[in-house]
């Protein structure tokens, strides 16, 4: 299917807040999974009958699982302090993209059925009933929401409208109304192993030719081994690192890193891939099936560590839900944090000075960070408050001479989604996508003019994808967008020694 | 016993068990529902104690609120702070022998004036509901009512500096009917309207929007510590999905 052309956002010198535009993108919406793809996950295949109960049924135990549903679904004062947040409401002007207009409407159907105002007074309180309509609505600002955080980071009481986003879809996928996009993936990581469905026969030669071309580009063998056990470290990294641009570059930094440092490491062919779509659809269930993979592959591995590679919401499911989901992992060495960044890994031994950079090596380019939503708002890194975001600030500021931050409204906690997060990764979306991509494009836009910055680097694979994409379309070239680990790899001093 | 008397008196008892019995189950709901995730947003405390710091900047200062957008700040926390000083001068009403500090001069003299800064605070809370368009298209007409409810609580309780009414013999109710010897209420309409919009206020906070007020408190993402990789975060429901050893 086609996807409608549709009026392209100027990009302004001064971020705007726009006037709201009534119904601007309910045209939107993904694609809807089929029958097998929902199965798989233990979900009805279409929309069953009675659903309308089946959902509010599903809605109840929601609201006794999840405190954070529960009193975000009571407090909202409607003050308006999150309308002008959201990076789809900026780039499409559509109220029920502003971050309580996307609660509201899980919030009316709330109070119709969970509250006495709402049954008794409706009109009073805005209670609706939960109809088609509704459910269509749901179903298409619910697959609006790339689960950010923006906006929770500036509610008065925190409300935190991926946590009502994630239970919206739940809900919609117990009723059998599932997206094609996530539910296909995370099918394929349950038979597979990764997003792609990348077999470990095309896996192992993917890497292999890997360590053909950086023994050709160097002249020093590094390796990218796979299921190698016994090794010291296990790297769980998206699988876009295996061959899409820039990721694959950030991969080839990752394997230089562990290289120079002299740790064994390997990749798994049975978790070989970090991001979990599980938390995209609210489902814990899924969420802790794909993290046992993980679990698995480390202790039949036998390895002592756990590392992951440039990966937002991946890096946020196993910063901050790892350990409960897949925990306790006591068999690990008991000296290092479970899981660790990429990231950690290099800033310590960079600041151990076993690696040591030749900062000319990236002197023609002019940087600056994209600081990914889930990376800043739902994880950390190091054992300091904002690791974060000195942590990827501080190597890109070791391994290049010429460094600018974006305005201080559009990064570190207040950075903006790429647009492209949250499951919404998909053609389908592709209008949706550019249009939330706007607030981004329109900071990199300024660091460009005054700057002269000529590349934006990002530890997210999603952000990696969605900025090629979204590059070409606001003017800039899709090569513009680089791996953090790129730089790294770029400017590490190597010596030829051999493991 | 005049039936204003008696009328008031049960609904201040009955609108009283409602407030204190309907927020003590709702904080009990609250605490209850499990967080079954870590998702502090940042900068996320490490400590309990930084967590203690944090919720005390966002209830004392609106923090958060503050980096959102000044207007409303500034209106919102005008708004709640003069309503704690009116609050504070209202508890001579309650007190017998009147708290020391509660008769201090300069404590009666800002719930005074905290009145009128209420109103100003309503007022501009009021405007950009109508006049910002964004907030326009999310607010209920119970938004609206909710904002002219207290709006008029405050004009009625100021206006009695003008109408007289015998503050003596309300004081006297209050503390019978806190000690179950009641004593007649005067019957003059400012101090019945004031009353009444009181005794709504009272009844719709535990089923409104007002639950903002514990709902901080156990806002997970204001409330939890960065700490999970340091140790095992898990829910009961989530316990009995584990299958392994």
């Amino acid at each position: 299917m086609a996807v409608k052309e549709f009026d392209k956002p100027e990009l302004k010198e001064f971020s705007t807040i726009p006037k709201l535009v009534e119904e601007a993108t309910s045209h939107l919406a993904p694609f809807k999974s089929n029958e097998e793809f929902q199965q798989s996950l233990g979900y009805p295949g279409e929309l069953v009958e009675n659903w309308q109960d089946k959902a509010l049924d599903k809605m109840g135990e929601l609201l006794k699982k999840y405190r954070s549903l529960r009193v975000y679904m009571d407090s909202c004062i409607q003050c308006g302090a999150c309308t002008d947040k959201c990076h789809y409401y900026l780039g499409t002007k559509d109220p029920h993209n502003m971050p309580v207009g996307r609660q509201n409407l899980m919030r009316g159907v709330y109070r119709k059925h969970f509250t006495l105002p709402g049954k008794y007074f409706p009109k009073l309180v805005g209670a609706v009933d939960l109809t088609r309509e509704v459910l269509d609505d749901w179903y298409s600002y619910y697959h609006q929401c790339s689960q950010c955080r923006r906006c929770a980071v500036f509610c008065p009481i925190g409300i935190d409208t991926a946590e009502i986003s994630m239970a919206a879809r739940e809900i919609m996928d117990s009723v059998g109304v599932g997206q094609k996009y996530c539910n296909e993936i995370i099918g394929k990581v349950h038979k597979i192993g990764n997003n792609l469905g990348l077999p470990e026969p095309a896996l192992a030669d993917t890497l292999e030719g890997l360590e053909e071309d950086v023994l050709d580009d160097i002249g020093i063998d590094v390796k990218f081994p796979l299921d190698q056990k016994d090794s010291e470290v296990l790297l769980v990294t998206p699988s876009a690192d295996f061959f899409a641009e820039p990721h694959v570059d950030g991969l080839i930094g990752y394997a230089k890193v562990f290289h120079q440092a002299g740790i064994s490491w390997t990749l798994s062919s049975h978790a070989s891939e970090a991001a979990n779509f599980g938390m995209f659809i609210g489902s814990y269930d899924n969420m802790k099936k794909l993290a046992l993979r993980i679990r698995e592959a480390a202790i039949k591995l036998n390895v002592k560590r756990i590392v992951f590679g440039e990966c937002g919401h991946a890096w946020r499911v196993a910063y901050s839900f790892l350990n409960t989901l897949a925990g306790p992992f006591d068999f690990l060495d008991p000296r290092y944090p479970v899981p660790q960044h990429i990231c950690e890994i290099t800033y310590d031994l960079m600041n151990k000075n076993v690696l040591t950079f030749d900062k000319s090596a990236n002197d023609d380019k002019i940087i600056t960070f994209h600081d990914s939503c889930n990376v800043a708002r739902a994880s950390n890194m190091g054992d300091v408050i904002g690791g974060q975001f000195t942590i990827p600030r501080d190597i890109i500021k070791a391994t290049t001479n010429k460094f600018f931050d974006m305005e201080e409204d559009t990064i570190k906690e207040k950075t903006y989604c790429c647009g492209g997060g949250g499951g919404l990764l998909t053609d389908d979306l592709i209008e949706l996508r550019m249009k939330g991509a706007q607030p981004r494009m329109e900071a990199l836009k300024r660091v460009v003019e005054d700057h002269g910055v000529t590349h934006m680097a990002a530890i997210c694979a999603i952000c990696k994808s969605q900025f090629s994409k979204a590059f070409q379309y606001y003017g800039f070239e899709l090569d513009q967008i680089i791996s953090l680990h790129q730089l790294v790899g770029n400017a590490l001093i190597m010596n030829k020694k051999e493991l | 016993m005049s039936f204003v008397t008696i009328f008031y008196g049960i609904s201040f008892y009955v609108a009283t068990l409602i407030l204190f019995i309907g927020l003590a189950y709702r904080v009990y709901e609250y605490a209850t529902i499990p967080a079954p995730l870590k998702i502090p947003t940042p900068p996320a405390p490490k400590t309990k104690k930084g967590v203690a710091v944090r919720l005390i900047r966002e209830v004392v200062f609106f923090e958060s609120l503050f980096a959102a957008t000044k207007w409303t700040w500034l209106f919102g926390w005008l708004f709640h702070f003069a309503l704690l000083l009116a609050a504070f001068r209202h508890l001579r009403y309650f007190t017998d022998p009147v708290w020391f500090w509660v008769s201090w001069e300069v404590v009666q003299a800002a719930g005074h004036y905290a009145g009128y800064v209420m109103v100003f605070g309503l007022l501009g809370l009021l405007g950009r509901r109508i006049f910002v368009d964004r907030v326009r298209y999310i607010s209920n007409p119970s938004d609206y009512l909710m904002l002219l409810l207290i709006i008029l609580i405050a004009l009625s309780g100021l206006a009695m500096k003008w109408v007289h009414t015998d503050i003596y013999a309300v004081k006297q109710f209050f503390i019978g009917l806190m000690y179950f010897q009641w004593a007649e209420l005067p019957s003059d309409f400012v101090l019945l309207l004031h009353l009444t919009l009181v005794l709504v206020l009272m009844i719709i906070f535990p089923y409104s929007k007002l639950l903002h007020a514990p709902g901080l408190f156990f806002s997970p993402t204001r409330n939890q510590t960065d700490t999970a990789r340091d140790s095992r975060h898990i829910a009961d429901w989530a316990k009995k999905m584990e299958t392994r050893e």
